[in-house]
């Protein structure tokens, strides 16, 4: 038993499922990581996701080409995420019951209008998803290059995006306002800049990775859009920004070793047939997303100023 | 834009908020219905007849809001005491698998005392299953949203392996649902016809001792006095951390209680559709309440009529029944804007 998980390890096909599987999960950790390092948690991430997969998936199925889908669903995931601000940057308001109030909208919203649009679809309708794109020599590279470099462009954009994410929020000086909105918004507001405005973009950018995320799952990892189809990854995201203690380089790094270990539980699946119920094995990425949470919760370094809303002219 | 509180909150506005949220959600609702090429009025006139229309369709909505009411008051105690409690969904099925585990055939009581024990032993494990998350959140800050959101997955995979493995009811013609609850320990109806049941005098005399609870007692002043300041309370003497524990649990045991009148009151057996979400939707129902637990019944009420009215108009207009869901999403966040009107103005300048 042991012995075969190892051989699963060295397989090319593993490898090239846990990076299909992270790609959701790093677009959306990213994007809940940029909220909250503006100090804004937004639990809209289940639905805004849900948001994204129906309307990257719609504006294909309508006819409209896979880019241009991907920019529709980050057009409406910024929407969604600048009502979350809206209420919760600019109004003050819960931060919880905002993000649970926009997930159950959301999401139900994504559902009425799928049915409007396609009101008799029993089986779910198909579109062309994202098509696999081989680098050129790099996918040559055994097991690597299957793993990695024969992905779809989808893909390759989650991966990119991980530095990209880094460089801005580390190394420029709107990425210093973003993490200060989210420590200091006095220190900010000393500055001259105004902490909502830079809170708001945060997580107007943030709710559009999301939303790419959850395209990604019906445009690329799949053709369709189903009910139900996001299953608590966009919680599983925010549980893994606790893990990555609020770092793009550590998102990935957890992204990673959650997604080889569901990789890693499909194929246990089939190995151990019909000993252990499949459900155990299903239950295993929400157990071990409480563990990673538990695990990190001791050194974990919350954005000081995560859920506090700023009010200008509050005393401190 | 400033945001200025009020000197005093008139009461008047405390009822006027709940009121100007639905319809702010009825309003941006309609939206949608003009979108489906629908008559406004018209299709709120068919939701609210099939919600209230004849006595069968009154008798369906009370029966819906008997779930409500429980989880309703399990968001509405909790979120008190600013534990964000959104297991309100997995800690109702933990309910209804204790019910199904005892009230099949493994307990033999008379009914007087099978009842009250099914219901014991389902608000216990609806309030056990909490007893991680608030204890990572108590010992360890972990946040309680996603360890109890991700549990609701975790519990209803449970329930899908013992409906379709051990638990299964061979007598169910290969439907995954489990042996049904017997006899002594279904819950009478109320009425000669239709499916209201005694859960509804239930779940009227918990909202009445949540609400007695939180007003005449020192363990509601303590969950009251944690959510609105907790290191203050901390500061007077309140075990803050224990404060929160109790009310986790009594939290988890409410919505264990819904779990359990679905099952030995509603359906007589577990399925695994037992909750079309009905504790997602408590949590709406707390945030209309205003986390009142008398304005509970009210809200449950009110939230039970969208879905049963939903159902109705839907199969009357081209309306798909996800209205009922975007109007319980959108009335919580209307109810959010409405309250806090309540407490501060705007000013524009």
């Amino acid at each position: 038993m042991i012995g075969d998980l190892l051989e699963i390890l060295l397989t090319a096909g593993f490898w090239a499922a846990t990076i299909r599987i992270v790609s959701p999960l790093i677009l959306g950790t990213l994007g809940e990581l940029i909220c909250e390092r503006a100090g804004v948690l937004n639990l809209g991430i289940e639905g805004i996701m849900t948001m994204g997969a129906m309307a990257g998936w719609m504006w294909v199925y309508q006819g409209g080409d896979l880019w241009g889908g991907i920019v529709f669903a980050a057009f409406i995931g910024a929407l969604f995420g600048m009502f979350h601000a809206g209420f919760t940057v600019y109004l003050g308001l819960s931060q919880h019951v905002t993000g649970i109030g926009i997930t159950l909208f959301a999401s139900s919203l994504s559902y009425y209008v799928f049915r409007m649009l396609l009101p008799t679809a029993t089986t779910p309708p198909k579109i062309t998803p994202f098509q696999p794109f081989a680098v050129p020599v790099l996918s040559d590279i055994p097991v690597i290059g299957e793993a990695l470099f024969t992905q779809t462009p989808l893909t390759y954009l989650a991966l990119l995006s991980v530095p990209a994410v880094w460089y801005v929020l580390e190394r420029t000086p709107l990425g210093l306002a973003v993490r200060m909105a989210g420590e200091n918004p006095v220190a900010v507001e000393s500055q001259g800049i105004d902490v909502l405005v830079v809170r708001t973009g945060a997580v107007m950018v943030g709710s559009a990775f999301m939303a790419i995320g959850g395209a990604f799952i019906t445009m690329s990892a799949f053709d369709a859009f189903y009910f139900g189809m996001i299953n608590g990854r966009g919680w599983i995201c925010v549980a893994l920004v606790i893990f990555a203690s609020w770092r793009p380089g550590k998102a990935l790094l957890g992204a990673l070793l959650f997604a080889g270990l569901d990789a890693l539980q499909v194929r246990a699946q089939q190995l151990a047939g019909a000993q252990i119920p499949y459900q155990f094995f299903l239950m295993a990425p929400y157990l071990l997303s409480i563990a990673a949470m538990v695990v990190m919760a001791r050194r974990a370094r919350y954005p000081k100023a995560l859920l506090v809303p700023f009010r200008r002219g509050d005393r401190v | 834009m400033r945001i200025e509180a009020r000197q005093q909150v008139e009461v008047w506005r405390i009822v006027l908020a709940p009121i100007l949220a639905v319809l702010a959600a009825l309003v941006l609702g309609a939206g949608l219905i003009l979108w489906a090429g629908e008559a406004v009025f018209a299709s709120y006139w068919a939701l609210l007849k099939g919600a209230l229309g004849s006595s069968f369709a009154i008798n369906e909505t009370l029966t819906r809001t008997t779930p409500l009411i429980f989880t309703g008051l399990a968001a509405a105690v909790a979120f008190r005491a600013k534990f964000y409690n959104i297991g309100a969904e997995g800690q109702l099925y933990c309910g209804a698998l204790a019910a199904t585990f005892f009230g099949t055939g493994l307990v033999g009581l008379p009914p007087f005392l099978m009842i009250p024990f099914l219901m014991l032993v389902g608000a216990i494990a609806g309030g056990a299953i909490l007893i991680v998350p608030v204890l990572l959140k108590t010992h360890m800050k972990v946040d309680e949203v996603v360890t109890t959101l991700l549990l609701n997955f975790v519990i209803l995979l449970l329930v899908g392996y013992l409906l379709e493995g051990p638990w299964k009811d061979p007598m169910s013609l290969g439907w995954p649902q489990a042996a049904p609850i017997v006899d002594e320990g279904i819950w009478p109806p109320l009425l000669a016809k239709g499916r209201l049941h005694l859960g509804f005098v239930f779940a009227l005399i918990a909202a009445a001792l949540a609400w007695a609870l939180m007003r005449f007692t020192v363990w509601g002043y303590e969950i009251r006095a944690v959510g609105l300041n907790a290191s203050a309370a901390g500061f007077a003497g309140i075990g803050v951390n224990a404060t929160v524990i109790r009310t986790a649990l009594i939290s988890g045991g409410l919505a264990g209680l819904a779990g359990v009148s679905e099952v030995a009151g509603l359906k007589g057996y577990l399925t695994l559709d037992l909750s079309p979400g009905f504790g997602y939707a408590g949590i709406a129902v707390a945030m209309l309440a205003q986390l009142h637990p008398l304005g509970v019944i009210l809200s449950a009420f009110f939230i039970s009529a969208v879905y049963v009215g939903a159902d109705a108009m839907s199969r009357t207009t081209d309306i798909p029944t996800y209205i009922a869901d975007v109007l319980v999403g959108l009335s919580v966040l209307t109810i959010l804007v409405s309250v806090m009107l309540t407490r501060y103005r705007i000013r524009w300048s």
